[in-house]
């Protein structure tokens, strides 16, 4: 069926997309690189040359550089453990023969659909709020005082937030997989005498695998370039106590409008990205041959 | 015996699971309830459900606020706009991929993937110095532009799994049958990928509605849409939650409506096809 002529317009068919993402890719990510190496402030732009690898060092030498750090692997690693525990339990009670099942479901995915900045809105003004939010409300109501989410646990209320929108996303993948269980071998294990947790354990859990393993691959290449709900709620801080490293490099380039130390940011969040890439799929890659 | 223990357990798990939902709903509808509210009850303690004064002011007066219809268009334009350019892009090489795939499909379509693992941040200087070098800044055409390319890799897989699964056959078949390649196109191929096409239309429109990084750095107010809106609104005081609300509610609504229509092929959309 594939003629030498028919390759040749499937070539110029796949082209203009090759090239697109190349552009993409290329020229944006050699002119980071180039500018990693440059001296270039935009307050003072005649005052250029090459540093070397001076504006690397800055960052390593910035203590708010491993504080966000920190903060990226704490967020990328929370919201995941969150969303898969959850995810699973959550999926295997839609899963059983509720009432309303379809109505049920439409309600557990609403919070994917809303945007980062709506998110985090709703969770910083109407819940975490210390005088008019919910939780204030629920915690005088017991006679404590109001907790300062965002002041005083801003990285925990960040996890749980981003961890709200993202956990029908795990919901609906693990969902999925799991109705394409069959049920008779279920059935076949329960006259054989296998407990609940047995058939969780050895039938249910292995059929997962998989669809865990595309969750925490897609959530990782997400939940690495968080940026919408800290700059909604935080703004980093207080400090620069919830600063993850896409929010430093924003920070560096928006508002001390360093291009260099911005740039150089940029290329350590993509060795980053790589170094987690190589590690989840040297760990979790085999379960995707099947 | 048994019967009774499945009945009272059928109970038990259909409370748990709409117990469940409905928690995990809940914000969203306490912001809707709170959008009816006036300013006064919306931050009345202790909390009102019932017993609010109940209005539909808030909807009225932001859509009468000189800027909010037009944060809501450029919505409108950017998330269509990058959509559909994307998918002209995106249709022939998904096409080609599928239906003459070469020794190196595979890896193309790998490639592809992985340019998503690239960080915004990582290109976002270079982008920024572009655009306002060529007074791309703030306009609507240049977060088409960026939002079109960040999402093509997705649109061209997700096309990709769709268009794969059209029976070569079907093809042969017509052929034999005489049909011309216009006909085979409009007749046999065009009907088979529509709902494909239409489902990956979908999904990415609610993508980039819901953007919320480009958005914010590469607009300031001319071409902002809802996303850089809501993210730079501040409530001083609890002054405006209410109106804060309906903000917001306007803003999700309508993707919250095609994300329920979509919800199968969201699945199969963001995983790449490797969960169906």
């Amino acid at each position: 069926m594939s003629t030498r002529s028919s390759r040749l317009a499937a070539r110029g068919m796949v082209a203009p997309s090759v090239v697109l993402l190349l552009i993409w890719m290329v020229i944006p990510l050699s002119m980071t690189l180039y500018y990693s190496f440059r001296l270039y402030r935009l307050l003072s732009p005649d005052r250029t040359g090459w540093v070397g690898f001076n504006n690397y060092l800055w960052f390593f030498n910035a203590p708010e550089f491993w504080q966000a750090l920190f903060n990226t692997l704490a967020l990328v690693g929370g919201v995941l453990l969150v969303t898969v525990t959850l995810g699973v339990l959550i999926a295997l009670l839609i899963d059983q023969p509720v009432k309303g099942q379809s109505f049920l479901r439409i309600l557990v995915i609403a919070p994917f659909f809303v945007m980062p900045p709506v998110a985090a809105s709703i969770w910083e003004n109407l819940f975490m709020h210390p005088q008019n939010g919910l939780f204030a409300a629920l915690a005088r109501g017991f006679g404590m005082q109001p907790i300062l989410f965002l002041e005083q646990y801003p990285m925990w209320s960040i996890i749980g937030i981003v961890s709200w929108e993202w956990l029908p996303f795990a919901t609906l993948i693990l969902l999925t997989a799991l109705q394409s269980l069959s049920s008779e071998q279920l059935e076949a294990a329960e006259m054989d005498g296998a407990g609940a947790f047995a058939r969780f354990r050895y039938i249910i859990l292995p059929h997962l695998t998989r669809a865990i393993t595309v969750v925490i691959l897609i959530q990782t290449i997400f939940l690495l370039g968080i940026f919408g709900e800290i700059f909604t709620t935080t703004q980093g801080g207080p400090g620069s106590a919830s600063t993850t490293l896409p929010y430093m490099i924003f920070k560096q380039a928006i508002a001390a409008k360093d291009i260099g130390r911005a740039a150089a940011g940029g290329i350590i969040a993509v060795i980053l990205a790589n170094i987690v890439a190589y590690f989840l799929m040297r760990g979790l890659g085999r379960n995707l041959d099947a | 015996m048994a019967r009774a223990h499945s009945t009272r357990r059928k109970v038990v798990t259909t409370i748990a699971a709409w117990g469940v939902a409905l928690t995990i709903f809940f914000p969203v509808l306490w912001m809707i309830l709170t959008s009816f509210k006036t300013e006064a009850s919306a931050v009345a303690m202790p909390p009102q459900f019932l017993s609010a004064d109940w209005t539909l002011e808030n909807y009225a007066t932001v859509w009468a606020r000189s800027d909010y219809p037009r944060f809501f268009w450029n919505s409108v334009v950017i998330a269509v706009g990058s959509t559909l350019l994307g998918l002209a892009v995106a249709i022939p090489a998904a096409w080609a991929m599928a239906f003459v795939p070469g020794r190196r499909t595979r890896d193309l379509l790998m490639w592809m993937l992985s340019t998503k693992m690239m960080p915004a941040v990582a290109v976002m200087i270079p982008l920024y110095l572009l655009f306002l070098r060529f007074g791309l800044l703030d306009t609507r055409i240049g977060l088409v532009l960026v939002l079109m390319l960040m999402n093509l890799p997705i649109i061209v897989w997700m096309l990709y799994t769709y268009f794969k699964e059209i029976p070569g056959e079907i093809l042969e078949a017509a052929r034999m049958d005489g049909a011309s390649l216009w006909n085979e196109i409009v007749y046999v191929l065009t009907p088979m990928a529509l709902p494909g096409i239409a489902s990956t239309m979908l999904l990415n429109i609610i993508l980039a509605w819901n953007e919320a990084f480009w958005t914010i750095v590469l607009t300031t107010t001319k071409a902002a849409p809802l996303s850089a809106f809501i993210a730079s609104f501040s409530a001083p005081q609890g002054l405006f939650y209410a109106k804060l609300s309906a903000a917001s509610a306007m803003a999700i609504l309508p993707i919250l409506i095609m994300g329920w229509f979509s919800q199968k092929q969201l699945v199969r959309g963001l995983t790449f096809g490797a969960v169906k």
